[in-house]
């Protein structure tokens, strides 16, 4: 059931990530909701066994998320552009048809990767043993 | 489009996310964080001789036009903060090195030292209210995390104050944002400069005026400093002088920035700030005196520093700018340099009351000979650098006939030489209390930044005529807000 419950959570949170260029949603709000996948699965399951299913360090999962977003903003200084600049393209992929591809959703993917490893960095740091 | 005005702040940002990376590898992250300070620092002096050639620097972010995107602003008063914050923020650093244990620097401290540069730097730069705020945040949970790295009692209890403090102020701030968001529509601070000038500054922006005053008289410790010795005396060395260094320096700046560009049509807040001011001076001395523990007496000199800058800003005079300028850059030197001092007469001696230690200056005679310099600066006695920021801001006071506060300034600054004097006779003066077999070495690696900061020092009293250039055009932003309003405005004022 779990397994389930976490894969639509996942689907969903991608959704919105994906939907937040002209939607509702975004890296923000889709990546609360990947880390809410990822919260649902430390209580169901214990942390030992989710650490073996994803044998990464969320801090890092973090830091990575800051490093993209910001960088996206700083290779537009590389194109002699303003800070932050954005840009799209059309691109005519075989099974999607038109699709618009732009340098906001590695911005956006920065932005939600950097939630995800802050919300779950909190959530083990909440439920670790202090004595 | 000006793009090097964003890296002071989006170096130490970048550099520190990568060096979250590097965790194991405390040489590398030494180098890498002290290079990137150093960076920065280079980055702000360049800008500020632009600005001084060609005039306020502007960058749009992603091109979004004022008042539509957030933006970077930077004027001399701005950039000249940037420079002196980046450059005590290297000289800090390698004492930091020194002294800071590998258990701590493990935990990320370097990471969380850049994310506190870059909080600092982006809210010196930015022209966006909201933007503001964010750079405050970064600023602010990066001094949560150093406060209270190390996890000693007080460190954590003193955080406790700190933080609820902190996130208290930030609400208000935010409540701040939102009146004037719905009262006049804008956040871009010139172009909320602007509008307030159109609709006059009624008793509804005035009301909102004093929100902002009192949010950031909070994280300057403008009279709502009862938090400020306790959280400065806390951390660890390095630590408490970035905190004593930068972090009421931003309260300052967002105060000035206010109160010159923004709500600047009502006289009754510049008699507010003068009262806050003249009370905090006083009641700053009245604590410098009345404590015994050195780390406390040095909190409540910053207490009187931030009292005595707002002074300039509550004659609001070119003069008196030019003075708080100076006064500003001094003070984050200086200060730096007492609180290392006072850490390291304490980490020597392993005391932290004045009446407790005596003769340190036979056996170390460098720490007692910059702590007499460094009292001598502070008090403002030239040539050191405190002495020309103390004059202009006096003269500024005087031309507008505020005796009275021009009265309280300068026995503050008798209080400021009294409370340090008497740790100088007390501690340094007399019989050594230190035996041969407690001598502990005095290691090359912590005088280093001393001696630095102590040349800054010096040089800052003796160069000041190298300065003035910049230091009048800082004043002449502060005085002339249609220069700021201009910069950000001008293709779509008209």
């Amino acid at each position: 059931m779990t397994k389930i419950v976490f894969f639509i959570i996942l689907t969903f949170g991608v959704e919105l990530f994906l939907s937040g260029h002209n939607n509702p949603g975004g890296g923000f709000i889709g990546g609360l909701v990947l880390s809410s996948a990822f919260v649902l699965l430390y209580l169901v399951y214990d942390i030992e066994t989710v650490h073996r299913g994803t044998p990464f360090d969320f801090k890092r999962v973090a830091a990575f998320g800051v490093f993209l977003a910001v960088g996206t903003g700083m290779l537009s200084l590389l194109f002699g552009e303003s800070f932050l600049s954005q840009t799209t393209w059309l691109v005519d992929l075989p099974v999607f048809g038109e699709t618009e591809l732009g340098t906001m959703t590695i911005f956006e993917a920065g932005v939600a990767l950097t939630v995800l490893g802050v919300v779950v960095t909190i959530i083990l740091g909440i439920s670790e043993d202090v004595e | 489009m000006n793009n090097i005005l964003v890296l002071p702040m989006i170096l130490p940002v970048l550099v520190g996310v990568m060096l979250v990376f590097l965790r194991p590898y405390i040489r590398v992250q030494r180098i890498l964080s002290v290079l990137t300070t150093i960076a920065s620092a280079a980055v702000a002096a360049y800008c500020l001789q632009h600005i001084h050639l060609n005039g306020i620097m502007r960058l749009d972010f992603g091109d979004w036009l004022p008042p539509h995107g957030i933006l970077f602003v930077g004027d001399s008063f701005a950039m000249l903060l940037v420079l002196v914050a980046c450059v005590v923020s290297s000289i800090i650093l390698l004492y930091a090195f020194a002294t800071t244990g590998i258990e701590t620097e493990v935990m990320f401290f370097y990471p969380f030292f850049l994310f506190l540069v870059a909080g600092v730097n982006g809210s010196f730069l930015t022209g966006d209210l909201f933007n503001l705020f964010v750079c405050f945040e970064v600023m602010l949970l990066a001094s949560y995390v150093l406060l209270t790295l190390g996890g000693r009692k007080t460190q954590l209890k003193e955080g406790m104050t700190y933080v609820l403090i902190n996130v208290l102020a930030s609400w208000f701030f935010l409540l701040g944002i939102a009146y004037v968001y719905g009262v006049l529509g804008t956040l871009n601070m010139a172009h909320i400069a602007v509008r307030v000038a159109e609709t006059g500054q009624g008793p509804l922006l005035t009301l909102i005026a004093i929100i902002f005053l009192i949010v950031f008289s909070l994280k300057a410790g403008l009279l709502l400093y009862f938090w400020l010795p306790g959280s400065y005396s806390a951390p660890p060395i390095a630590v408490a002088a970035l905190f004593g260094a930068l972090l009421t320096k931003v309260g300052i700046y967002a105060l000035y920035r206010m109160f010159t560009l923004i709500f600047i049509h009502d006289p009754v807040i510049y008699k507010i700030i003068g009262v806050l001011a003249g009370v905090t001076m006083i009641a700053g001395c009245l604590g410098a005196i009345a404590y015994s523990d050195i780390r406390q007496i040095v909190s409540y000199n910053v207490i009187i520093s931030v009292g005595f800058v707002l002074t300039g800003l509550a004659v609001a005079t070119n003069t008196a700018f030019q003075g708080a300028s100076y006064y500003l850059i001094h003070d984050m030197v200086s200060k730096a340099l007492l609180f290392l001092l006072a850490g390291t007469v304490v980490y020597l001696t392993g005391r932290s009351k004045f009446n407790e230690i005596s003769g340190l200056i036979r056996n170390y005679p460098l720490v007692g000979w910059l702590f007499f310099l460094t009292m001598l600066a502070i008090s403002g006695i030239p040539p050191f650098s405190g002495f020309i920021g103390k004059v202009y801001i006096g003269l500024g006071v005087i031309e507008t006939g505020s005796y009275v506060l021009l009265a309280v300034s300068f026995l503050s600054s008798i209080g400021v030489l009294y409370s340090l004097l008497r740790i100088f006779l007390n501690s340094f003066w007399g019989e050594t209390i230190i035996s041969e077999d407690d001598h502990k070495p005095f290691q090359k690696t912590i005088g280093l930044p001393l001696v630095l900061l102590a040349i800054l020092v010096v040089g800052l009293g003796i160069g000041a005529e190298l300065l003035s250039p910049y230091i009048e055009d800082a004043a002449n932003a502060l005085t002339n807000p249609e220069q700021y309003i201009r910069a950000v405005m001008g293709d779509n004022l008209e």
